[in-house]
Order: structure tokens, then sequence, then C-alpha cells
């Protein structure tokens, strides 16, 4: 299933590991700051409310 | 008739339009990101050949080229979204520009890396000062500038001016390096990989998945626009309210 890379494996290599790191971790960052804020804006709001 | 429809299209700029509209739009984004990512990748990797000068190196191709290609047009996407705050005060086109610069930073980096494990192996060196690479360079940097001065300038519209005085200058440097290879000859870098010349184009085995790995960016790109713009949006309301909440 592998493809033969031959001499040229590590530069393939690394090149899909550190670009696939690269996007899961602005992936990642995006997704935790959404909910981090999103929690945060809920509470602020209940806060609101509550004093009416 | 044409002035209802431009008059609708700023109605989106309401960022309680925008959120709703995004909600629903978000996961086929996400989906579609997802799916063209998987399939483009795996193609080119697995199931393309060797290029007959430049061996297994040509798989990079797949990673290199979208990501250049987004690094630049999410330089011009947020000029775009610059002007429009600039010119009409959206505070929404503002934030969407905040929002896709980390989102830049990656796809140059990206570009970088993936150029320079690419150039080891195929020019015998990791990095040279050619047109084409030294300007990618320079928006690198000038993507780092502004997500510093987002961050530097405590009032968010002083903050939407000067970034988008710095996003126009910075628009040189980004519309370089699209064009260096052909203002300069002699750089290493070859001349552009997609192109309406069928002889200066890849070869067709190599173009399919390339295009389905550039939609895959695209989508990913759009994809984390709107999370991270509607994220933005929240931040300045929740700014908003403890304002508020401050003045009693």
């Amino acid at each position: 299933m592998m493809p033969d890379l031959g001499k040229y494996a590590f530069a393939v290599l690394a090149s899909y590991g550190a670009s696939l790191a690269l996007l899961a971790v602005i992936v990642w960052a995006s997704l935790r700051r959404a909910r981090k804020v999103r929690a945060e804006l809920e509470q602020v709001e209940a806060r609101r409310d509550a004093k009416g | 008739m044409e002035q209802r429809a431009s008059a609708s299209l700023w109605e989106w700029a309401n960022p309680v339009k925008f959120l709703r509209l995004t909600e629903w739009l978000l996961p086929w984004v996400s989906w579609g990101a997802a799916i063209c990512l998987a399939v483009g990748l795996v193609w080119g990797f697995f199931f393309t050949p060797d290029d007959f000068r430049q061996g297994s190196t040509v798989k990079i191709i797949y990673l290199h080229v979208p990501a250049a290609l987004m690094a630049i047009n999410i330089w011009i996407m947020m000029l775009a979204a610059s002007l429009v705050w600039v010119i009409r005060r959206h505070h929404v086109s503002a934030l969407a520009a905040k929002a896709a610069a980390p989102v830049g930073v990656v796809m140059t980096l990206i570009a970088l890396v993936t150029g320079a494990l690419w150039g080891q192996p195929m020019w015998g060196t990791w990095w040279a000062w050619d047109p084409r690479l030294t300007s990618f360079l320079i928006l690198f940097l000038f993507y780092l500038g502004y997500v510093a001065l987002w961050e530097a300038i405590e009032n968010p519209d002083t903050a939407a001016d000067l970034t988008a005085v710095l996003c126009l200058v910075g628009s040189v440097f980004a519309l370089l390096s699209r064009y260096a290879v052909l203002f300069w000859n002699q750089g290493l870098h070859q001349g552009a990989s997609l192109s309406l010349d069928a002889e200066e184009n890849v070869h067709d085995v190599f173009y399919l998945p390339l295009l389905v790995c550039i939609a895959g960016f695209v989508l990913l790109f759009v994809a984390l626009l709107l999370l991270r713009t509607r994220t933005e949006i929240r931040a300045r309301r929740i700014k908003a309210l403890m304002a508020r909440e401050r003045m009693g």
C-alpha cells in the first residue's frame, strides 16, 4: 500500500507530516477558542439577564 | 432590482444575520473540506506515479501549491475585507480580516516549509534568495506583523484602521509573490504549476488530484474563516456587555 518513495522519502514524509500537523494545530486552536468564547458569552449574558 | 440585490448583500454584514447564516453553512463547508482533502491527498500520495525528473518529490505538489495559492489569496481576501471596513465601516468585515490572518500564517508557513523540503533534493539547497521565495518570506513577516498589530491595540476600531493600512502595503508583496517569476528570470523557482497553457501546465495525472486538493484547501479556509469570524463577533459582544456592566 505504501508507495516506494526511494531516496526522497524524508522530503516527502516530512512535508506531509509538517503540513498536516500545522493544519491540525490551526483547526484545534480555532475550535478551542470558539468553544471558550461561546461559553464566556453565555455566562455574561446569563449574568445580564439575572440582573434584569 | 440591482439596488435591492446589493442592499441584501450588505444585510449579511449584520452580525446576527451572519451568525444565523453561518450556523447553517459551517457544517456543510467543513464536511466538504474534509472530504476533498482526504480524497485529494490520498489520491495524490498513494495513486499517482513519480515524475520522470523529480521522482517521488512530486507528491509534495499536493500540499505546496494549494498552500501557496491560499497564502496569497487569503491576503487578497483580507485586503478586500479591510477596504469594506474602511469605506463602509462594517464591523463583520474587519473581524473577518482579523479572523483570516492566522490561517494565512499557517498557509504561508506550510508553503515555506514544504518548499524548503522540496528544494533541498531538487536544487541542492534548503533556501535561496530567489525572488519568489524572498517575497513569500516577506509576506510571512507581514502576516505576523498584521496579527501582532491586532493584538497590540486596545481599541478595536483603531486596530481595524491600522491593520487595513498594513494590509494595503502588504498586498504589494502578495502580488509580488504571485508574479515574481514573471518579473525576474534569475530565480531558482519554476514557473506556475497551473496554467491555461497546456504546455506549461502539469500533466493530467497530477493535475486532477491537485485540483481536488486545492478545492479542499479553499473549503478548509472558508470553514475556518466562518468559525473564527463567529468567534470574533462573540468576543466583541462580550467586550461590549462587560463595558455596559462596568458602567452600571
